[in-house]
């Protein structure tokens, strides 16, 4: 029998004793999620569905069917939803996480990283 | 600027580059700080939820459960009734579980779980989902081809047995309840829990192993 699609990926087998999360933001992103979903942002249908599209997506663009991957969808169905429920923009978003970057490559290396660090002036 | 110079800039801008937290990183630094300076987020809730989900929930819950179970043919009824009840009857309960079904393997079936939209998993009593269940791959093959992915785990189900397919939703959550391996008659509690597999709740183990427990 054949079955092109099975033989082309990888035992699913393998990722058994993976770590579940290889960094910490996985772990915060989903925390996140479930604050959020707890505090009435989100209900956890709309959470499930937006996950869904959003790991779709970024699976259709290229990314590889993998743990990092999942992660990625989870922060932008975190971002997603807290746009559509209009407490921040995704310009708000895309503006803080650009100063937090200007922070990081403004701090030496093993010291605290202060977002201060990383806005205008600074 | 010399050869030289543009080396040196090329590696002080690389190593820089390589403290630099991925971006998804920054983006969950970004969502996290712009939430705490609107009062909506407790820094401390997401670190407790992280602490607990990562390192106090996870397949021992489960195994409890299933150990309950097979020690306590009450508990297993109720269990089997209403999950979502019977489970906040054992100690190790995290938080509040979703509408949670519990279904038996029995000689005849074999149930499997699955969730084809994203990732729901019954995460109060297992943890996290080991990453496979977070897999496209698994997502659509536990549906389309059940019998070769329980192969990819070791499980070879021969045909005459009935094999359900279960997709979770947010609002229902699956587990299934493995079948007790004879000589275990005489057990605790304790000892039956040792043999109970995180895959043998999610259907991808099957027969399990009355040595292979840790005592």
């Amino acid at each position: 029998m054949s079955r092109p699609e099975s033989d082309a990926i990888a035992p699913l087998a393998r990722h058994d004793d993976e770590p579940v999360f290889d960094e910490p933001w996985q772990a915060q992103a989903l925390g996140l999620a479930f604050t959020l979903s707890e505090r009435g942002l989100f209900t956890p249908a709309q959470w499930s569905a937006t996950l869904g599209a959003k790991h779709r997506q970024v699976l259709a663009d290229g990314a590889p069917d993998n743990a990092q991957t999942y992660y990625e969808a989870v922060v932008l169905a975190v971002e997603a939803l807290i746009c559509d429920s209009g407490e921040l923009s995704a310009e708000r978003l895309d503006e803080r996480a650009q100063t937090w970057r200007r922070a990081y490559l403004n701090t030496p290396h093993g010291q605290p990283v202060h977002l201060s660090a990383g806005e205008d002036g600074a | 600027m010399s050869a030289n110079q543009e080396k040196e800039a090329s590696d002080i801008h690389h190593e820089l580059h390589s403290h630099l937290p991925p971006e998804p990183a920054l983006r969950v630094k970004a969502i996290e700080s712009l939430l705490i300076e609107k009062g909506m987020l407790d820094p401390a809730t997401v670190d407790a939820w992280v602490e607990t989900y990562s390192e106090k929930i996870g397949p021992k819950c489960g195994a409890a459960i299933v150990a309950r179970a097979w020690a306590d043919p009450e508990f297993k009824a109720r269990l089997l009734e209403n999950g979502t009840e019977a489970v906040k009857e054992m100690e190790s309960a995290g938080w509040a579980v979703a509408h949670l079904r519990v279904v038996e393997n029995t000689e005849d079936v074999h149930n499997l779980i699955v969730c084809t939209l994203c990732s729901c998993y019954p995460h109060a009593i297992l943890g996290p989902p080991p990453n496979w269940y977070k897999m496209a791959a698994y997502r659509s093959r536990a549906v389309r081809e059940p019998r070769v992915v329980l192969q990819e785990f070791g499980v070879d189900l021969p045909d005459n047995i009935d094999l359900r397919v279960w997709d979770s939703t947010s609002e229902l959550r699956y587990f299934v309840l493995p079948q007790r391996p004879a000589g275990t008659e005489d057990w605790d509690e304790e000892h039956l829990a040792s043999i109970v597999t995180r895959n043998s709740m999610i259907g991808t183990d099957r027969d399990l192993d009355p040595s292979g427990g840790d005592k």
